[in-house]
């Protein structure tokens, strides 16, 4: 039979049990709607990830002490820690690709001001700090290169760091005291939400980097050194090149390792990456079994469809029907099923998951790809359980079929 | 006039096995039908008439012997070779009418026509319009079989083992579910197809009914024991005219 005769035939069997054909869809429904659902609560939770680690700065580039060999933490690392304000100078020198560099250290203590006091992270950092983490002021200036210089004593707050102190007023000008030395706030930073692990970028001071090292930890040694490229496509080079760089401030000779690591915004997000991925495909695999309990329901519904329409299969052998038009008759009727419950299921997925994203304030994300494997995958569903029963009719003999009551 | 011939078996048995006892149905039946002939097959209950109507209808095989239809020899073809058979040779007439539920009369006429391989699917709608309006129901086209009388039924039934212009018209007890009037009805058309020039067979309990034939076979057995033409042919169409009971009202 033709093509559009044969999805006629399927169509008016289909149509002539409403109630049979709506059940058997139910199951294809819930299962692909199940399936969107949770494909979109996962991709929401990855876009939301990586907008947190987009907020991180753009093209970031995060030089560590230790070689990455021995995971960052070597001992040797920890004992003796090769990263210097002298590194972070040569490499604000001598890069061609990062245009701002900035040497990084922290220590944790109590700030009193304004209404109260505080515990909190104080960040020593140059005025790159800013350009490099794509950081915009909300309010006042940012400290810059001769008050760094001059080891003043100026802060600009994170955004949490000031609500705790000054609530809703401008701090902007006020004094706080970190560690019973008054400083001065310059600034406030916008708010910058969460970091894919959970913590809060914004409960932060950020000093110069000069005062952080004198006048609060004592330390000499930086943690870290963060840099950025003006454009995305840099980063691998810059990367390269400051490795270069590290090598020839630290005499390296040819045959030893690294004693740092350069790391990219990317490698730091494919840990976190990587395990939303895994989350997601548990989601989705979890929600594929409802899918598959919808297809036994078709094949279930398809065997019973065969069993009670043996008499009409006898017919239309007897008339001339061959086993394969019998088998495709079925088989089309199976997939018409699923394919249209495929498609109430992708509706109804997207439906939920917006509501459960608005209930929620989950963020979720359906893709173009998600709806096409869904739909191709309920069509399987259909093609695959609708195999079976399809091909037990085609088998009927036809005086069999014909005799059976 | 081997040209004439429709239709011709040879020795055909069918032995049906059930487990340890083994059925012999046909013992043996040599038939031979010749183009515009009608023809009743009577006999017992269980002679073995039904078994031969299918084997002859091709939906069924012999265990033994040959047979031959419009010049095609059929015993050992394919499923698929027997369905195209079925499809272009043989319209088949059942007692229980067989026809598809809840499908109107005219997409009932037209299903043969939709396994059709020799390119008449495009003529299907008007092929079954006019197989329908040979049998006189062209008012009730879109009736379904639920909607319609026995007798409009098996109308139906005819039109569609018609629509294929087959080499043979075969029905098994075509009147075994219809009140007399109505099988007078339905003999008469069978009759007027049959002056039209299609060869007929029909299976029959009843001698009266095998009187409208003009050759009656009867089974013994599994075996033919008699094989002549009818002296005195009943005319039902005439008889319609003279029994005048009165017309059912068609159902709504
Ligand atoms: N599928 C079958 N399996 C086993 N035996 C069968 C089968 N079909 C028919 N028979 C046997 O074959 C014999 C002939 O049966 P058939 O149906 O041809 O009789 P019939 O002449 O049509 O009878 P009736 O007038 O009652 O319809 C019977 O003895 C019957 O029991
Ligand atoms: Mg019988």
């Amino acid at each position: 039979m033709k093509g559009s005769t044969l999805i006629k035939v399927a169509s008016q069997s289909i149509l002539k049990n409403k109630m049979r054909t709506l059940l058997t869809m139910l199951g294809i429904v819930i299962g692909v709607g199940a399936v969107i659902v949770m494909v979109a609560i996962g991709q929401g939770a990855q876009s939301q990830i990586q907008n947190q680690i987009d907020n991180l700065g753009t093209n970031l580039i995060v030089i560590t002490p230790g070689s990455s060999s021995s995971g960052g933490v070597s001992r040797g690392a920890q004992t003796y820690n090769r990263l210097t304000i002298k590194d972070a100078d040569k490499i604000k020198r001598e890069s061609l690709y990062a245009n701002a560099v900035s040497p990084v250290v922290w220590t944790r203590t109590q700030v009193i001001g304004g209404n109260g006091n505080w515990r909190t992270s104080i960040n020593g950092v140059s005025p790159d700090y800013i350009v490099i983490r794509n950081w915009p002021l909300k309010s006042g200036r940012f400290f810059d290169a001769s008050e760094m210089r001059a080891m003043r004593r100026v802060v600009v707050l994170g955004h949490t760091v000031a609500e705790e102190l000054f609530a809703d007023s401008d701090p902007t000008g006020a004094r706080i005291q970190i560690r019973n030395v008054p400083v001065e706030v310059i600034g406030v930073l916008e708010p910058k939400g969460q970091t894919p692990d959970g913590n809060d970028q914004d409960d932060v001071i950020l000093a110069p980097y000069t005062s952080v090292q004198t006048r609060l930890s004592g330390w000499s040694r930086i943690f870290q050194i963060m840099a950025s490229t003006p454009r995305p496509g840099d980063v691998p080079r810059a990367q390269e090149e400051i490795a270069a760089i590290m090598r020839e401030s630290h005499n390296l000779a040819e045959w030893e390792e690294n004693d740092f690591t350069v790391r990219n915004q990317n490698d730091l997000a494919d840990a976190a990456q990587s395990t939303t991925e895994v989350m997601t495909l548990l989601l989705a695999a979890i929600a594929s079994i409802s899918l598959l309990v919808g297809g036994i329901g078709i094949m279930n519904i398809m065997l019973v469809s065969v069993t009670e329409r043996t008499r009409e299969i006898g017919i239309r052998m007897a008339i001339g029907a061959r086993g394969r038009d019998v088998l495709t008759q079925f088989l089309v009727e199976s997939i018409v099923m699923s394919v249209i419950g495929g498609m109430i299921g992708v509706a109804l997925g997207f439906g939920s998951a917006s509501i459960i994203g608005r209930a929620t304030g989950w963020s979720t994300a359906i893709s173009p790809e998600t709806v096409a494997i869904a739909l191709v995958f309920s069509a399987s569903v259909g093609i695959f359980f609708g195999f079976y029963p399809a091909r037990k009719a085609a088998r009927l003999n036809p005086i069999d079929a014909l005799r059976y009551e | 006039m081997a040209n004439d011939v429709v239709m011709h078996t040879h020795g055909v048995c069918k032995v049906y096995n059930m487990g340890k006892t083994k059925v012999h149905a046909l013992r043996g039946v040599d038939l031979t039908v010749r183009r515009g002939e009608m023809i009743a097959i009577i006999g017992a209950s269980g002679s073995g008439k039904s078994t031969l109507m299918n084997i002859i209808g091709c939906l069924d095989y012999p265990t033994e012997g040959t047979y031959h239809l419009d010049g095609v020899q059929v015993e050992n073809m394919t499923k698929n070779q027997l369905a195209d058979i079925r499809n272009q040779k043989i319209g088949f007439v059942f007692q229980g009418f067989n026809l598809l539920a809840r499908t109107s009369a005219l997409e009932n006429v037209e299903l043969p026509l939709l396994y059709d391989r020799t390119g008449r699917k495009m003529k299907a709608r008007t092929l079954a319009r006019e197989a329908l309006r040979r049998v006189g129901l062209s008012d009730r086209m879109d009736h379904e079989p639920s909607e319609l009388s026995g007798g409009q039924q098996q109308r139906v039934a005819i039109a569609r083992a018609l629509v294929s212009s087959p080499a043979i018209l075969l029905a098994d007890e075509p009147t075994g579910n219809l009140d007399s009037k109505t099988s007078v009805e339905v003999l008469s058309l069978f009759q007027e197809l049959n002056a039209q020039g299609i060869t007929i067979l029909i299976v029959t309990h009843e001698r009266d009914i095998a009187a409208c034939a003009d050759r009656v076979i009867e089974l013994r057995d599994g075996l033919v024991i008699r094989d002549e033409a009818v002296a005195d042919r009943r005319n039902a169409a005439h008889e319609l005219t003279t029994i005048s009971v009165p017309e059912a009202a068609p159902p709504s």
